[in-house]
């Protein structure tokens, strides 16, 4: 669809909403004549109970979603918290994003907008429950005024309001009006576990049939009246700059109209993208590479490594760990690494931007759209409250797009374009090279046995970045981020000695939160160690955490449904094994039971995960066990080929040619059940699954194959046996 | 070069180079006539020219399909292919799978709540269609030869079973008609 030039008026606005009967609509529309009609459907408008959420005539609750959806599910999951409390028909709601520019004119009235940390239900459900409950108590008031009864003898279901005594019903579109015209002397509470009708509900999700047709719009599919496009390339290495750039070849181009140098890199300005790619490829930059030219992620990893060897600052302990592991009967040691990591989520960055006079609009999918309208507020200096950030759909986030470096250049192409607007899309090589990645990790661990094979110490030293020292310094205390060693410092085993140490590295290569953050290379290294260490002590790998966790009942009988699930132990054919590992994080837990098959040839299958969560209470069941799927997949690319080597300052792997990831042929089948601690206690659901299914497998292959693997990814070892 | 437009009132570009190219194109059943540099891929002109924007753009290598469409009724991937290699064949987008009713993939599609972020489905749901249409009842080891795109979100388990619910709705539509 083309989008009416926001520069035509002021009051021109774009809505992006989504239905299970249509699709995610997006459209910049000049007001109507009759302003009391929706310039999409022509249907009366909703009444606007709070930001939160309207109610249309025939009782069509639309509610605003201030996280980003990506694939995780909150166009389902956040109006289902409000649904709850509403009592509406979940037949007639519909979701659409909440406005960071309202947020920011209203005093932050969508609260927190970013998205991240598998934040989103455990964030922010009391609020979005209240949001719910305070509107249905304000409908109640209204009908009990109408009906003059008292408030307390009504009841409210299906988007109605009963007064049961005199038989009268009101339907929630024939009160709005009235009830947004209520203030409520109190608020009312919020129901809790045990009281919930639609929460741990499995509901198919809102957004599912505009995906399946075509027209949900993701950010690269927005287009702008008068707009032109951008190809962008960066220097290939960090820090470097442009050196010389002789624009004709990309002038000769047919629809190229300029070329500009912005930031670290240029664009080609195109009537259409495939001329100003095509332009953009025309071109020879010259470019000043800069001091990280001979940068190598295995001189980085030798120095991670090296950095074992010596004490580092202790991020957690208990006991006297060296003394133990000098009295020990048995000390066993083993390194770990892992490498960088590209987020590769299948969309290429890009962003849209059209400048006016009085006003900015900028059309993106981000994690965090309250970034992007700080960063055109601050390039092209502007007031925050005539910035206008228009979410969309996110072709997979993963955490790419929680920074907003691609929407930074974009606005400083735009500034040099003036008032047309301009697409800019990156190739799928650039989106790679300029992302940020998931830092490289070396870990090390020593335990000590008793005589009776009891572990009674374990040393864990971990090189790798801090993601936080980049944006929040403030944070990093001691040479400490609380992100780079989760997992570790809080691992559950019941040992009594246990030094935790860390070394905070920095290198050119930059780095961000990627799917499960730390966890995600701790998690794995820790989990195939304590396989190596139930081994040491003569244990069935089960059995062996299942006496170290008796004193974490959540995690234990999180470990036991999925070795029961799985039927651990059950006998498996030569080449085929079981592996299994368990590890918490943001605030669930996850136990994963890995089927393998290697072939002689040294052939990894993964044929089948079994999964048993506790992430507390639940609002989707659906949606969790889609996210467990997601998370076992895309850690499994990650733990059989995932590396973004770094050589002469570059990234390698940059396209998906030389970045393999699972396909249908080599997804296992996975299972997922709920183990849950229930109360008020409620985990995050987007990345706990990740972090256990690389050991789970690594295990699992060392039962078929005698290998320990121990460096990431499984690929590069050879695992024939026979 | 001048930049033009961008008060939406006429065409952005202020002249062109004389550079003829037209060519004509049938896309879900309607035909195009575009000037069009002949190499362009397939791929910009259904997005940028056509404003067919379900087809979408990955790799630009033809290595995770998000862009397959069909040509004369099999998939293709059309970021690597020139539109005039299109000329004068039947191309369907997503936009046009669908007849009076969701194509069955579609139906099991939203039966079975495949998409996650929902970018790769297009051309997932394209080479699912081409499947179905021609293996009645598709084993495992069908639905792995057929299905090579990427989804980075992880709905293969999802969509295969999806493809089955798919074959099965697909014969039960036989048998009725």
């Amino acid at each position: 669809m083309t989008l009416q030039n926001p520069a035509l008026s002021r009051r021109a606005f774009v809505k992006s909403s989504v239905a299970a009967s249509g699709g995610l609509m997006l459209a910049l529309s000049l007001p109507k004549a009759n302003a009391s009609l929706d310039p999409w459907t022509g249907k009366p408008m909703g009444t606007e109970i709070s930001a939160w959420l309207t109610i249309d005539p025939d009782s069509q609750v639309t509610i605003r979603v201030a996280q980003s959806e990506m694939g995780e599910g909150v166009f389902t999951a956040m109006p289902m918290l409000v649904a709850e409390e509403l009592d509406c028909d979940w037949s007639q709601v519909k979701a659409e994003y909440a406005s960071a520019n309202r947020s920011v004119r209203e005093n932050g009235v969508y609260k927190r907008m970013g998205t991240g940390g598998s934040g989103a239900v455990r964030r922010s459900r009391e609020y979005l429950q209240q949001a719910g409950a305070s509107a249905r108590e304000r409908l109640k008031a209204a009908a009990a005024a109408r009906w003059e009864v008292p408030v307390a003898e009504l009841r409210t279901e299906g988007g109605e309001v009963f007064h049961d005594a005199s038989g009268r019903r009101t339907a929630y579109g024939v009160l709005a009006a009235e009830a947004a015209a209520i203030t409520l002397a109190e608020e009312p509470a919020i129901r809790k576990a045990g009281e919930f009708k639609l929460l741990g509900t499995p509901l198919n999700r809102l957004d599912v049939p505009s995906k399946v047709d075509g027209s949900a719009t993701f950010g690269i599919d927005v287009k702008v009246q008068g707009m032109v496009y951008a190809a962008y390339d960066a220097c290939p290495v960090w820090g470097g700059t442009l050196a010389a750039l002789d624009d004709a070849p990309a002038l000769a181009v047919k629809g190229v109209k300029k070329v500009i140098a912005v930031e670290d890199g240029f664009a080609v300005i195109a009537e259409s993208y495939w001329q100003a790619r095509k332009g953009l490829d025309a071109l020879s930059p010259q470019w000043d590479l800069g001091p990280n030219a001979s940068a190598s992620s295995d001189a980085m990893r030798a120095e991670f490594k090296s950095d074992l060897d010596r004490r580092g600052v202790i991020a957690h302990e208990e006991g006297d760990t060296y003394g133990s592991l000098e009295s020990a009967e048995t000390v066993i040691e083993a390194d770990y690494d892992a490498p960088y990591l590209a987020h590769l989520a299948m969309e290429p960055v890009n962003c849209t931007v059209a400048i006016a006079k009085d006003r900015v609009d900028v059309w993106t999918g981000t994690q965090n759209p309250e970034s992007v309208l700080g960063a055109a507020a601050e390039i092209l200096d502007r007031a925050p409250e005539t910035i206008h950030v228009h979410n969309c759909f996110l072709g997979g986030g993963f955490g790419r797009r929680s920074m907003p470096d691609f929407a930074r250049r974009a606005l400083a192409i735009a500034k040099a374009l003036g008032n047309t607007p301009v697409k800019v899309l990156w190739s799928r090589e650039a989106d790679t090279r300029t992302g940020h990645f998931r830092p490289l990790a070396a870990l090390r661990f020593k335990a000590g046995f008793d005589a009776t094979g009891k572990p009674v110490a374990l040393l864990n030293r971990s090189a790798t970045h801090s993601i936080l020292a980049g944006f929040r310094p403030e944070v990093v205390q001691n040479g400490l981020d609380g992100s780079s060693t989760e997992g570790l410092e809080n691992q559950p085993y019941d040992i009594a000695n246990v030094s935790i140490e860390h070394h905070l590295k920095r290198t050119p290569v930059p780095v961000w939160f990627w799917r499960s953050v730390g966890s995600s290379q701790n998690g794995f290294a820790l989990e195939a160690f304590i396989d190596e260490m139930a081994e040491a002590a003569g244990q069935d790998p089960l059995a062996f955490r299942q006496a170290l966790l008796q004193k974490h009942p959540a995690m234990l009988n999180t470990l036991n449904l999925a070795a029961e699930k799985a039927n651990w132990g059950r006998p498996m054919v030569p080449g085929s094994a079981q592996g299994i590992a368990i590890h918490e994080s943001f605030g669930s837990i996850c136990a994963q039971v890995a089927e393998v098959t290697v072939s002689q040839s040294g052939d990894v299958k993964v044929e089948r995960v079994v999964t048993a969560i506790d992430c507390g209470n639940t609002v989707n069941p659906r949606t969790i066990a889609e996210q467990v799927e997601s998370s076992v997949i895309y850690g499994l690319s990650a733990a059989l080929w995932g590396r973004s080597d770094i050589e002469n300052g570059q990234v390698v792997q940059q396209n998906f040619d030389r970045n393999r990831v699972v396909k249908m042929v080599e997804a296992p089948a996975v299972e997922t059940h709920f183990s849950l601690s229930g109360g008020e206690h409620w985990g995050g659901i987007g990345e706990p699954a990740l972090p256990p299914t690389a050991p789970a497998v690594v295990n699992a292959i060392y039962k078929i194959t005698g290998r320990r693997i121990r460096a990431l990814p499984i690929a590069q070892h050879d695992l024939r046996w026979s | 070069m001048k930049i033009m437009g961008g008060d939406g009132s006429g065409p952005t570009v202020a002249h062109d180079l004389g550079m003829h190219s037209m060519i004509t194109l049938t896309v879900n059943g309607k035909t195009h006539t575009l000037d069009i540099e002949p190499d362009t891929p397939l791929l910009w002109v259904l997005r940028d020219h056509l404003e067919l924007t379900g087809t979408k753009f990955g790799c630009g290598i033809a290595q995770c399909g998000a862009c397959t469409v069909h040509l004369d009724g099999r998939p293709l991937r059309s970021c690597v292919t020139p539109v005039s290699v299109a000329e004068g064949q039947a191309i369907t987008t997503i936009e046009g799978l669908a007849g009076d009713t969701l194509h069955a993939v579609q139906q099991a599609w939203i039966e079975h709540d495949v998409p996650q972020c929902g970018y790769c489905q297009s051309g997932q749901l394209m080479v699912a269609a081409h499947l179905v249409d021609n293996t009645p009842n598709p084993s495992d080891e069908d639905i792995d030869k057929a299905m090579i795109n990427i989804c980075r979100c992880g709905t293969y388990p999802r969509m295969r079973s999806a493809i089955h619910r798919a074959a099965a709705l697909a014969r039960d539509a036989m048998a009725d008609a």
